[in-house]
């Protein structure tokens, strides 16, 4: 039982299930709350054929056999007052004190328009990895997978294990991009075994270098991709695209309380000092949500920021192993910046604002994202601007406004609840 | 090994799906649409990880709530606009 906070950690992926196991060392009471329904994050989900890495359900027991530590799955922040949360769950909302906070809210996907994105069987790429790991049927699926970086192998090692037919992977970056990145990796023994390991696993899938989805076709449905590389426009049948342009922190939380951003591309981070502090006192950040990292830097960050949030010292490894992992992040932004032609792809009648179904055409001509979101509603659904302000920012039209409660669409009783100061108090309450 | 089911309905029809898996990949796996967009177009899950709100769908009464993010229980009532 539970009877105060002292630190609530925002996400339990690899960075806040470091953060919860450092600060709960330390002898506090640490609640580490995920939107998802089990730990892990996005990097660690659980998969239902194929269970989670060793890695990952050994930094899962740790923090859920720590008596110091309360985890809450499926709960969501939903606004934040100085020194407590609004949390909602499947149940009900409830407030949230705490002592220090620890955001570790990861990244998204970098999801882009193009012709047809709004068909049903169009998702991101590690969107498909997500809905593969939670049951979605592949099997005798074909697959297409583009975009750029990494995570479309990892992307088509996971369709392919869950049995479907991987027709290409089409990265959009140039092949000398992707060979100097290549190159460059033995500095980092861990991921060139990685990128070793899922070579071998899609030996038998192309990977066509230089090469963007331009389109999708399909009638209720994709059915194809159009296809433009080096040998020039093809069309491609298949039954899934999944098109992911790499990461993207989500800075929503932090944002909103107040925490100093700074740019990641056309995008923002949370700024953080040495010791992962941000710019507000007691609140803390580690690994994606300060910039796209991986997981090595995410792990090693979130053990920082628990450290420092539980006021413990930090020793100097830590930090360089931190810069080290950070380097990484560097390389990776190098060499798979989104070329030009890619933001180019979507026209005046492609959806950009998915919730609201606004063309990109109606956003064209007003001056920024407030203005367009005030005369055209994009923005305004229920994703409150995450996919389209992003990809807005993307394609050149300016920052993505700033964040306002709710964080995410709420219930409307979860708005009235009373303040209640402990976990244990949550448990007792039903309504 | 053999996975055991859960019983759910989705859009009235009673079906088994394996244990474990989310909401959204059940609509899936039963072959349900998803969601309407307000102008009428056919939508399905984009992100996977409760960002997107494209799987929003209504669970035991409970509109408006994230397929992907949710595990399917024994009894679960399903229903999509789509």
């Amino acid at each position: 039982m539970v009877d105060a906070c002292d630190i609530v950690v925002v996400g339990a992926g690899p960075a806040g299930l470091a953060a919860a196991e450092a600060a709960a060392s330390q002898g506090k009471r640490v609640v580490l709350i995920d939107s998802q329904p089990r730990a892990g994050g996005q990097v660690w989900r659980h998969d239902v054929l194929h269970g989670q890495p060793r890695v990952a359900t050994d930094a899962i027991r740790d923090v859920a056999g720590n008596a110091n530590v309360t985890c809450l799955e499926g709960t969501q922040v939903v606004a934040v007052e100085p020194g407590r949360l609004l949390l909602q769950d499947a149940q009900r909302g409830f407030h949230l004190a705490y002592g220090a906070l620890v955001l570790a809210t990861g990244a998204r996907e970098l999801l882009l328009p193009f012709p047809g994105w709004t068909l049903p069987g169009v998702t991101g790429a590690g969107g498909l990895q997500a809905l593969a790991k939670q049951g979605w049927p592949l099997r005798g699926k074909r697959v297409l997978i583009a975009g750029s970086g990494p995570l479309l192998l990892a992307a088509a090692a996971t369709a392919q294990r869950h049995g479907a037919h991987v027709v290409g992977i089409h990265e959009q970056a140039g092949a000398s991009a992707v060979h100097r990145f290549a190159a460059g990796l033995w500095r980092w023994p861990a991921k060139l075994a990685q990128a070793a390991r899922l070579r071998l696993e899609l030996a038998r899938v192309p990977y066509r270098t230089g090469s963007i989805v331009t389109a999708a076709e399909g009638e209720h449905g994709v059915s194809g991709a159009r296809v433009r590389g080096r040998q020039g426009d093809e069309r491609i049948a298949c039954d899934l695209l999944a098109v992911g342009y790499g990461l993207l922190p989500q800075v929503e939380l932090a944002q909103l309380l107040g925490c100093a951003l700074e740019p990641e591309g056309a995008h923002a981070r949370v700024q953080v000092g040495p010791w992962q502090a941000t710019s507000q006192p007691r609140v803390f950040a580690a690994g994606e949500a300060c910039g796209i990292g991986g997981l090595d830097c995410a792990r090693v960050e979130g053990r920082i920021a628990g450290l420092a949030a539980a006021g413990a010292p930090v020793p100097p490894t830590l930090v360089q192993r931190r810069d080290r992992a950070r380097a990484f992040a560097a390389s990776l932004r190098e060499h798979f910046t989104v070329r030009d032609d890619v933001r180019g792809l979507a026209n005046g009648d492609t959806t950009i604002c998915r919730c609201e179904d606004v063309p990109l055409g109606a956003v064209r001509p007003h001056a920024d994202t407030r203005e367009a979101k005030l005369a055209t509603r994009c923005g305004m659904g229920a994703c409150q601007g995450r996919i389209c302000g992003s990809a807005l920012a993307e394609l050149g039209h300016g920052p993505r406004g700033g964040t306002r409660p709710p964080l995410f669409p709420v219930r409307l009783a979860t708005l009235g609840e009373p303040v209640l100061s402990s976990v244990s108090d949550t448990r007792g309450y039903t309504s | 090994m053999k996975m055991s089911t859960v019983r759910l309905t989705v859009n009235g029809r009673r079906v088994h799906v394996p244990a474990g898996i989310s909401v959204a990949a059940a609509i899936a796996l039963v072959g349900e649409p998803f969601r309407r967009s307000v102008t009428g177009e056919s939508r399905a899950p984009l992100c996977g990880m409760g960002v997107c709100f494209e799987c929003r769908v209504r669970i035991d009464g409970v509109a408006q709530q994230r397929a992907c993010q949710r595990v399917v229980n024994p009894g679960m009532r399903v229903e999509t606009d789509g």
